[in-house]
Parts: structure tokens; C-alpha cells; sequence
């Protein structure tokens, strides 16, 4: 992020431009439909919200730079280079008026990966130093201390230590040879300490050997957010030497949107090759425990309780059946809210609008999209898979003064588990 | 110049000027969009790229029905005015003729009232389209002066088509000149409009249908 310009901001837009972008830019007839998919336009109406005005720097880039028609319009002077001012109008629309949900992607008749595009364009903003100082913040302490929250090692430690107390079970670190390796993201080692032991207690049940890595035992990827993939490739170079090192089969995405979107989707195109280990989201895991019969629950859920599908892993990560087998297992009154499934609406903190603190206000009132959607199914808990979505939903429940707890999906599975300890072997327990 | 010769100009070498400058100008946007290539994505498959870019080709021509709910008018006006013209272009009588001519095989055509009709309902669709355009927020503000050339130049061939074949507002053979140098305009128009999206929304519905497919996931 040193050496900003406007001029590396042009020429980093410039690189991100191949013959998708091209297509997409090519076949856009201004339909505007794209707005009526955001979460942003819907609940602002202002039409700069609108999610292919989003990327206009980037179109105009492209056709000036790739077109023949562009250049002789340039040539003519009937074009407006990219400027200064236009980074600085576009920097909110891209970072704060976006949660990269990609909702809009789905809803384009010509096809259109609007949020790709917006996450190719974070590339220039970043490069022309017009991105949000929260994001920077989060992306320098991810790089120089390995946490965008600033979380270290030893508080780690500090928490597998409290957490061990509490279930009696070990928490393996650095054990070479685990047949998984857990990653974790910083609200879940700070805020939600519940989902390590939570995984523990599942590990223990499922007899899996396991482990957490002292060298990258962060999954957030506040590079992929910010748009920097030279940070982006160095997080996720750390889990790749570490999982190398440690001879893994699987690295386990945690319950985080974008750290699944990194390490699992975008991470191989970073670093420029592929894996020698798999890569699943935890809940992918679960239900393989589940469908494998290692995955023992009993007793149900009575409240009335639905579940909020984070964009990064239903929409654009393919993960949306396993979640709800996995509630069938815990839930008597499961509750389908409006538009669930790969048409959720984001929970409006996303794409890194979370960690910016000057989108507070903008986030809150995108927020009332997921509102409406829990006003329309009146539920006694809301679950969901992701962290970030955690944490954004409870801000947002709090702030329209909604009584709603938000629970994790893998501790409410944890929560239900047959107790399998030697003292009271599994099939005494099991139902 | 006479009706007469202006049609036969129409015909005659306006025409193969106009197709020559169509069908290059839209190879060069095509070869523009691909020479920048396409990198191949290494991260695991969930699921085939190529199921994914087929199926996501045909699907994005119906409405998610969310989408389709919030906004009937204009997703509605947009299907039937395409339909409309695909069936002019493509299953009118004379046109095939036309493209026999061109290409040396034709195919079956509808009756000349069946497109009669849809002549007179595309010319509605596509009022209804600039109503849309100059009064809904979202297209008013997107619109850009190529959006209501493009609109223009769609609009004219069919309203001159509609006006020759009803034998209405001037003598049929200039109308059917002016129909003729109409789809000239259109043809030379298309490669530096919106109006490429007549062949790119294959590669941009197959790009993104293809990372979708190769992800496993829905598009």
C-alpha cells in the first residue's frame, strides 16, 4: 500500500481487466436491474448505489484502454480520463456501498459478476491510496502482526488454555501429521471462543486428529476485502507453508465468509498453483461427519429459529443444502426466511464494510434489507456460519432494538452432541 | 433520386457496405473481448466450468422470480420486445428470403399477420421502453446517449417496416427504402453500441456461468 498514485491505481485497474471484464463491460445495456438485487440502492434509493455505476472508473478505463472505439473517442477528446476526483466520488461506492455480496451477479439477463468486478476495482483503489482507513488498519496489523484484530500467538494460547479448562479436551497446536487443520478467525478466537471448543468436542466425538497452527492460525483475509493481492498471496501463503509443513489432508475454513472465499476459491490464483491439501468450510466437514454417521446429536431445538446464509458461503462458495441438514439434526421448528438460499440478502456488513468504521451509518441503514427479512418470519433465534456475519447481525439487532439471539451453527450441533467420553461410551447415551 | 433508385441503392451496394462494417466491426469487439484472455482457475473443482457456462447461457434468459416480482413492468416489456424482434428478423417471410440470398439456405417463416402483430407489439414494447427509461430513477440514471441511440436505431426499422408492409404515411417503395436503410443504420451502429450485446451476452453469460459451475454453485 506504499507509493500510492493515481497513475498505479489506472495501471493496477488496468491488469485486473481480462476477457471476462471485457464481455461484461461489452454486453451491460443499463437495464438496471443489478439495483434492484442491492441492499445498498434498495435501502438508500439513491442510484449511486446502483451496482454497475459501481465499476464506471473500470468501465471507462476499458474502453478508452481496450477498444478501438474508445481510443478513437479518445483520440478525439470526446473522453474524460480517469482522475483523482473520479477515485476520490467512487471510493465510498466501492468500498462502503458494497458488501461484495454478489447478488447482483446473479440477477444480471447478460450475465454480469458486478461484485467480481468491484473486487477487481478494490485493486486500483487501494493502489491510488483511496481506501478506508479501517480497511487499512485491518490489512496492516493482518500483515505485520497476523491478526487484522491484532490478535497474537500468545493470546491464542491464552484461549485454547481457558477453553481446555472448560471441556477437558485437548486443543492440539502444531501437531504434524493431523488429518485436519482448523483455521480461525479472529472474532472466534476474541469474541466466540465457543466455536473452539466446539470444534474440540465434534474432533473428539468424530475421533479425528487435528490441529491449529502457531504459524497461521488466521483465516481472515482483510487482502481479499481491501483489494491488495500481494497481501492477499502473503495471508494466504502463511496457511499453505503452515498446512505444507504440518503435512495436513484438509485445512478447515472457519464459520467466515471471506476466509473461505481466500483460502478456498481465490487462494491457488494468489499464490499460482494448487494445493497438496484440500480445502472445506467447517460445515462442508460437518456434514460429511454427519452423512458418514460419525456426527452423533441428540435432543432438539424447541425455539422457532431460521438461518441466515452468509454470501461468501452459499451464494459464492456452493454451500447451502449442508447447513440445513445439519439444523434437521437440532431443530424442531426450522423456519425458511424470504429470498433464503443463494438469494439471501447480506447481512450488510461484508466485503470488508464491517472493518470501516466510516460506513457505520451507511451499514445500519442497509442493515433494515435483513430486518425486513426477520420481521417477516418472527423467530426466537437466528443461526448462521459466519463471524463477521455474527457480529454484524447482533450490531444491527441491537440498534433496531430486536430481541434476537444469533447463534453459531457449529456450537448449536457442538451444544447437542451425544456425550462419547469414556465414562459414559456413546451408545449408553445415543437415542 | 427517384423512390426507385434509392431503394435499388438500398439494396444494392448500402447494403454490403452496411454488412461488411456489422460483421467486422463485430468480429474486432469479439476478438478485443477474447485476446485479453481468460486464466484458468486453480483452485480445486467442485463442479464443471463447462456445464456451468452452458447452462448459466440459457437460464439468464428467465427472470429470478424475486426479481421478476419487484419489477414486472419492465422485466415483462424487455422479454416480449426481444421475442418480437428475433421472430421479424428471423421468421418473416421476406427477411428469409433475404437470408437465403445471403446464405445460400432459408427455413420456415410465419404468416405475414402473425408478424404484422408482433411488429405493432414491439413498437409498444419499445415505447414502453423510453417511457421506462426517461421515468424510472435507476435507467434514468444509467442512460447515456448510446443507450437512446441504440433505442433509436432499434426502434426505426421496425416502425418503417410496420409503416411499408401496412402501405401507411408514404408510397410503399420509398417506405421500404427507408425500411432497408434503416437496418443499415443498424447494422453499422451495432458493433460501437450497446447493441454488441446481441453476441457477447453469450461470452459474459458463459464466463460467469463457468467459475460458477467450476465453484458448484448457482447461477
Amino acid at each position: 500500500m506504499s507509493g500510492a498514485s493515481i497513475e498505479k491505481g489506472i495501471e493496477f485497474i488496468k491488469e485486473q481487466i481480462d476477457a471476462s471484464t471485457a464481455s461484461y463491460f461489452s454486453s451491460c445495456v443499463h437495464c438496471g436491474l443489478c439495483a434492484e438485487a442491492c441492499l445498498f440502492f434498495n435501502q438508500t434509493q439513491d442510484p449511486r448505489y446502483i451496482p454497475i455505476n459501481k465499476v464506471e472508473p473500470m468501465r471507462r478505463i476499458w474502453e478508452q484502454e481496450y477498444t478501438l472505439w474508445g481510443r478513437l473517442k479518445s483520440a478525439l477528446g470526446l473522453t474524460q480520463p480517469v482522475s483523482e476526483q473520479d477515485f476520490a466520488d467512487w471510493e465510498e461506492l466501492v468500498y462502503d456501498g458494497c458488501s461484495l455480496c454478489g447478488r447482483c451477479s446473479l440477477v444480471c439477463p447478460v450475465g454480469n459478476d458486478i461484485s467480481g468486478m468491484i473486487r477487481k476495482i478494490r485493486e486500483g483503489f487501494a493502489a491510488a491510496g483511496h481506501a478506508p482507513e479501517g480497511l487499512i488498519g485491518a490489512t496492516t496489523r493482518a500483515i505485520e502482526i497476523g491478526s487484522p484484530m491484532g490478535v497474537r500467538l500468545p493470546a491464542v494460547k491464552a484461549q485454547i488454555g481457558h477453553v481446555e479448562d472448560s471441556i477437558d479436551l485437548e486443543i492440539p497446536l502444531d501437531k504434524a501429521g493431523a488429518e485436519y487443520m482448523v483455521l480461525l478467525s479472529s472474532m472466534e478466537i476474541m469474541n466466540f471462543p465457543e466455536y473452539m471448543e466446539a470444534v474440540a468436542r465434534i474432533m473428539h466425538q468424530a475421533g479425528k486428529s487435528w490441529t491449529i497452527s502457531s504459524k497461521a492460525f488466521e483465516a481472515t483475509n482483510s487482502g481479499i476485502q481491501i483489494g491488495v493481492s500481494d497481501l492477499a498471496r502473503e495471508l494466504v501463503q502463511r496457511v499453505v507453508d503452515a498446512a505444507e509443513e504440518l503435512g495436513v489432508k484438509t485445512v478447515i475454513s472457519p464459520e467466515c465468509g471471506h476466509a473461505y472465499t481466500a483460502i478456498r476459491w481465490e487462494g491457488p490464483n494468489l499464490i499460482g498453483r494448487s494445493y497438496k491439501f484440500k480445502v472445506r468450510h467447517i460445515l462442508e466437514v460437518l456434514d460429511e461427519f454427519r452423512s458418514q454417521g460419525l456426527l452423533k446429536t441428540q435432543g432438539l431445538e424447541e425455539a422457532r429459529l431460521t438461518y441466515h446464509d452468509p454470501c461468501q458461503i452459499a451464494r459464492k462458495g456452493g454451500i447451502v443444502e449442508h447447513p440445513r441438514r445439519l439444523l434437521d439434526m437440532v431443530a424442531k421448528n426450522f423456519v425458511e426466511m424470504p429470498d433464503a438460499g443463494a438469494m439471501n440478502w447480506c447481512c450488510s456488513g461484508g466485503g470488508g464494510v464491517s472493518a470501516n468504521e466510516r460506513a457505520e451509518g451507511l451499514k445500519l441503514t442497509a442493515f433494515k434489507q435483513k430486518k425486513a427479512q426477520l420481521d417477516a418470519v418472527k423467530v426466537d433465534t437466528l443461526v448462521t456460519a459466519c463471524a463477521n456475519c455474527r457480529i454484524t447481525l447482533e450490531e444491527g439487532l441491537e440498534h433496531y432494538e430486536m430481541d434476537l439471539p444469533v447463534v453459531g451453527l457449529t456450537e448449536m450441533i457442538a451444544e447437542h452432541l451425544v456425550d462419547t467420553s469414556p465414562e459414559t461410551p456413546a451408545k449408553e447415551n445415543a437415542q | 433520386m427517384s423512390a426507385e433508385a434509392l431503394l435499388a441503392w438500398a439494396r444494392g451496394p448500402a447494403f454490403e457496405v452496411a454488412l461488411v462494417i456489422f460483421i467486422a466491426g463485430m468480429l474486432l469487439r469479439l476478438f478485443e473481448i477474447l485476446s485479453l484472455g481468460y486464466k484458468t482457475d486453480l483452485s480445486e473443482a467442485r463442479g464443471s466450468g463447462v456445464q456451468g457456462g452452458l447452462r448459466t447461457l440459457f437460464s439468464r434468459s428467465l427472470p429470478r422470480p424475486s426479481i421478476l416480482a419487484k419489477e414486472p413492468l419492465r422485466i415483462i416489456n424487455s422479454f416480449v420486445m426481444h421475442i418480437g424482434l428475433l421472430a421479424m428478423i428471423f421468421l418473416f417471410g421476406p427477411h428469409v428470403a433475404v437470408f437465403e440470398s445471403l446464405l445460400g439456405f432459408g427455413w420456415p417463416n410465419l404468416p405475414s399477420g402473425v408478424i404484422d402483430a408482433l411488429s405493432a407489439m414491439t413498437l409498444i414494447t419499445l415505447v414502453v421502453a423510453l417511457m421506462l427509461r426517461l421515468n424510472n430513477p435507476v435507467l434514468r440514471f444509467l442512460s447515456t446517449p448510446g443507450d437512446y441511440w441504440a433505442w433509436l436505431v432499434t426502434l426505426l426499422p421496425v416502425l418503417t417496416g410496420y409503416l411499408a408492409y401496412n402501405h401507411l404515411l408514404l408510397p410503399y417503395t420509398l417506405m421500404l427504402a427507408l425500411h432497408i436503410l434503416s437496418v443499415e443504420l443498424l447494422l453499422i451502429s451495432a458493433p460501437f453500441s450497446k447493441l454488441t450485446h446481441m453476441f457477447s451476452f453469450a461470452l459474459s453469460r458463459w464466463y460467469q456461468g463457468y467459475k460458477a459451475g467450476h465453484r458448484g454453485i448457482e447461477s
